[in-house]
């Protein structure tokens, strides 16, 4: 599997994209993590919530989910909805495996949340191709400049990382 | 596969903790988060069972500390060691960076190291790897125990990569920190050198 590098303006998109479901959603903060369990943006009421253990957990939450599929013999189970007293979670699963996590309340419903959220898969979906695209091209100075900076790392930086 | 947030300059690496049943890998983790300063750790989550085996596995969020202005920050998984739990184990082992097999140096778990280093290797299969190709290190762990096996042995047994190792108790917090740091450095170095391609 390809290292993934996520530039400033690949975040600003999907950042945005997750402020449109939010807005839309009625929801309290919208979450896009990959499949082994990385944030790759929020927005909304992320600040406080321990987004790392979130998408941590989210992840192995939808992987548990999909090995359940296939013992029932389905490709995958599109969503999972976990219902709180106060606070529900929406996820659902969107381009390259990765997860669109929607916290919403009584604000809002999850009728509401999983029409905005069909839409955002869309939208989530078409900006990461557009990311594939580029890595595969090998086009833009983004990722280029990014994996020069990283392979000028010697190891002497490495150990002094380490030291500490 | 690691992950760079270019935008939040964050270099993310997931290194996961293998072995079999009870060797220790929960320990490790255990160790590390009572060590080391609260503000370069999150929560350590373990999803174990009411007899505190993990029964799918166990989380540390970890920063390393900045290189050329990039946080490097580490992602500690353990895999539940217990046989049956082998759907799980893929689940984690999946877009691992690195791995650390803990293997027991105890003589009567010499066949449950290599049961759980043939699990790795076929599981690691699957998903395209190889112990070949993805960075990996060996601690042997509980070598304060008085019915160990020796470590020329153990080499013999479990290294044939001839991969870094390290003798550690972790229930002493000994070798830890030395294993972690192993690792990450293999990770860093495999990372930099795809960089380069």
């Amino acid at each position: 599997m390809k290292d993934l590098i996520l530039l400033a303006e690949d975040a600003e998109r999907l950042t945005g994209a997750l402020g449109r479901l939010c807005e839309e959603a009625k929801a309290r903060a919208a979450f896009l993590v990959d499949p082994n369990g990385r944030l790759l943006a929020s927005s909304g009421g992320a600040a406080n919530l321990d987004t790392t253990s979130l998408a941590s957990l989210v992840a192995g939450s939808m992987a548990a989910t999909g090995s359940l599929a296939q013992i029932l013999g389905e490709q995958g189970f599109s969503g999972l909805y976990l219902e709180g007293a106060r606070a529900h979670l929406y996820l659902a699963v969107a381009a390259e495996g990765a997860i669109l996590v929607v916290v919403f309340d009584g604000g809002s419903s999850l009728g509401l949340v999983r029409f905005r959220v069909k839409r955002a898969i869309d939208e989530v979906g078409r900006i990461l191709a557009d990311f594939a695209a580029r890595d595969q091209r090998g086009e833009g100075p983004g990722p280029a400049r990014a994996a020069t900076e990283l392979a000028e790392i010697t190891d002497e930086e490495i150990d002094n990382l380490l030291s500490s | 596969m690691s992950f760079i947030n270019y935008a939040a300059r964050e270099i993310n690496c997931k290194l996961v903790y293998y072995g079999p049943g009870l060797c220790g890998k929960t320990t490790n983790l255990q160790q590390i988060y009572a060590r080391v300063d609260p503000a370069t750790k999150g929560k350590l989550i373990s999803l174990a069972t009411e007899s505190e085996r993990t029964l799918f596995f166990d989380f540390l969020p970890l920063d390393l500390g900045s290189i050329r202005g990039f946080k490097t920050r580490f992602h500690l998984y353990t895999v539940p060691g217990q046989v049956f739990y082998d759907a799980s184990r893929k689940l984690i082992l999946k877009g691992a960076d690195g791995i650390v097999f803990v293997a027991d140096s105890q003589v009567e778990r010499m066949e449950a190291n290599i049961e759980s280093l043939e699990n790795l290797e076929e599981n690691l299969i699957e998903q395209g790897h190889t112990l070949t190709t993805l960075p990996h290190i060996i601690q042997y762990n509980k070598r304060d125990l008085p019915n160990v096996v020796p470590v020329a042995d153990l080499q013999s047994t479990l290294n044939e990569h001839n991969t870094p190792w390290f003798e550690a108790s972790a229930a002493k917090g000994t070798g830890v920190f030395e294993t972690l740091k192993g690792a990450a450095k293999l990770i860093l170095t495999d990372l930099k050198n795809k960089m380069a391609g």
